[in-house]
């Protein structure tokens, strides 16, 4: 954890302006649920964002626009250049891009550590299958799991789940990585080890957007946090700005609930 | 021509030998077929959905008995001057390919979510998704209930005697009229079937078992 206390310091803040992700007036519904309203957001390269807010409000559905597991209804996505239409290569460019990390791991439970790892890399990058594996060693060593490499994901612990899922994400060197509660489902004693992993991976200059209620991770490493409520940015500030100085009522009201029990 | 003798057991054993040929034909037939059916009902178009829906709904909703006439006397029909063999083998391909098709299409579905979701962002194909991730887990879910269709396979072939095609229980059915013993011809029928189907059935328990231990 001593690495991490300089988290915000010069060497971790963004280096370059370019803009890597930029959402224009996004309206996603379910059925007759408006669940994001003209949503507008640009991140940078480098940048880090926290995205919280209670539930319900969109937070998970904004990041999973991002990659198109959900379908927006209209407004514009585009990532690291490339805009987003409904058609499935323009999808797949983007989300070659795009390194997803999800609350339930989402690992695939009949193939080892390894092949969840180098799969993709094979089918979609079409390596041989040695230098697929290679890589995929160099990014378990990297989340500090190598040792683990031909087991199963049911033989591993969550948090090591998790940190294969961060893995299997980074071998596909995206450019941005999301993280939908990558902690929420884990028990209290391996939270711990996947925000090491994350906080890592922010010192290595990763632009990442995290869906968290970790306000702790968001102190340390976070360029901007955001506060949703209602399928809407209602607040967005600097983390130290945002805790101590909130503006809006509800964000005073949720970040009340939430870190009474900090 | 009175006694129940070797030639009539060798006669019964020939029977047999179609009753397995077919349902081995019927069984990889239908599963080819079925796969690409259990493909088509998941399919994201809709068209295509109900389209494979229907044909499942068709093959399961009317007795096997008159898919057999109707395909058996409708290609006859229809000028295709077939064998009594591959007309027979045509309608009970198309028989299991609606039950193994429904068979997978279910365990497909009852798959979490989040396997397509992360197949999806890390950018694999559909090919890739189907064949790497989403079918070896749906096929090993669904193997007690596979086999447990392939033994109602083995003994539905028996219907196959009504249009005259000689597998074990038509070939039951001539030695029976021969000698006129027919509980005891019967009988010995009867067991052979049991013989066939029951470590299959054993088979299949035990792999459910073993599942559920898994998942447990």
């Amino acid at each position: 954890m001593q690495k991490t206390t300089s988290a915000n310091t010069a060497s971790m803040s963004v280096s370059e302006n370019e803009t890597l992700i930029e959402l224009k007036n996004i309206n996603k519904w379910f059925g007759g649920f408006h669940a994001l309203k003209d949503v507008s957001l640009k991140v940078s390269k480098g940048e880090r964002i926290v995205l919280c807010g209670p539930s319900g409000s969109g937070k998970s559905t904004l990041i999973r626009c991002i990659n198109h597991l959900e379908a927006i209804k209209d407004g514009t996505i585009t990532v690291a250049g490339k805009e987003m239409k409904h058609d499935a290569k323009s999808i797949d460019s983007v989300r070659r891009e795009v390194g997803m990390v999800f609350q339930s791991f989402n690992l695939f439970p009949h193939l080892k550590i390894i092949d969840n790892c180098s799969l993709a890399l094979r089918r979609v990058k079409r390596l041989q299958r040695e230098e697929a594996e290679v890589i995929a060693r160099r990014y378990l060593d990297r989340v500090h799991i190598l040792e683990q490499a031909d087991k199963y994901p049911a033989q591993l612990s969550g948090g090591q789940q998790q940190r294969v899922a961060i893995a299997r994400a980074l071998c596909m060197e995206p450019k941005v990585m999301l993280f939908d509660e990558p902690t929420s489902a884990l028990d209290p004693e391996m939270v711990k080890e996947v925000l090491d992993t994350m906080i890592g991976l922010a010192e290595d200059g990763m632009t990442m957007i995290c869906v968290t209620h970790e306000m702790g991770f968001a102190r340390k490493v976070a360029n901007r946090v955001l506060f949703m409520a209602d399928g809407q940015i209602l607040e967005e500030s600097a983390p130290d700005e945002f805790f101590s100085n909130p503006k809006h009522e509800r964000t005073k009201a949720f970040l009340g609930e939430i870190l009474a029990h900090n | 021509m009175d006694a129940f003798g070797l030639p009539e057991i060798f006669f019964l054993l020939q029977g047999l030998k179609w009753t397995v040929l077919l349902t081995i034909i019927s069984f990889i037939g239908g599963g080819v077929i079925g796969l690409l059916i259990a493909l088509a009902r998941v399919s994201s178009s809709s068209v295509i959905q109900r389209l494979a829906a229907a044909y499942i709904a068709l093959f399961q909703g009317t007795p096997l008995l008159m898919q057999l006439f109707i395909i058996y006397y409708g290609l006859a029909l229809l000028q295709f001057n077939v064998d009594a063999w591959i007309a027979v083998s045509f309608a009970y391909t198309a028989h299991a390919s609606a039950f193994l098709g429904d068979i997978w299409r279910g365990t497909i579905q009852s798959l979490p979510r989040g396997q397509t979701e992360a197949s999806n962002a890390l950018s694999l194909g559909y090919v890739s998704r189907m064949r790497d991730i989403i079918l070896p887990q749906a096929l090993k879910i669904s193997l007690p209930a596979t086999i447990g269709f392939a033994v109602q396979l083995t003994k539905g072939t028996s219907l196959a005697a009504i249009v005259g095609f000689i597998e074990l229980a038509r070939a039951g059915q001539i030695v029976s009229n021969l000698i006129f013993q027919p509980l005891l011809v019967f009988g010995i029928v009867g067991i052979i079937y049991f013989v066939i189907c029951w470590p299959m059935s054993i088979w299949g328990t035990r792999m459910e078992r073993r599942m559920s231990q898994n998942h447990a």
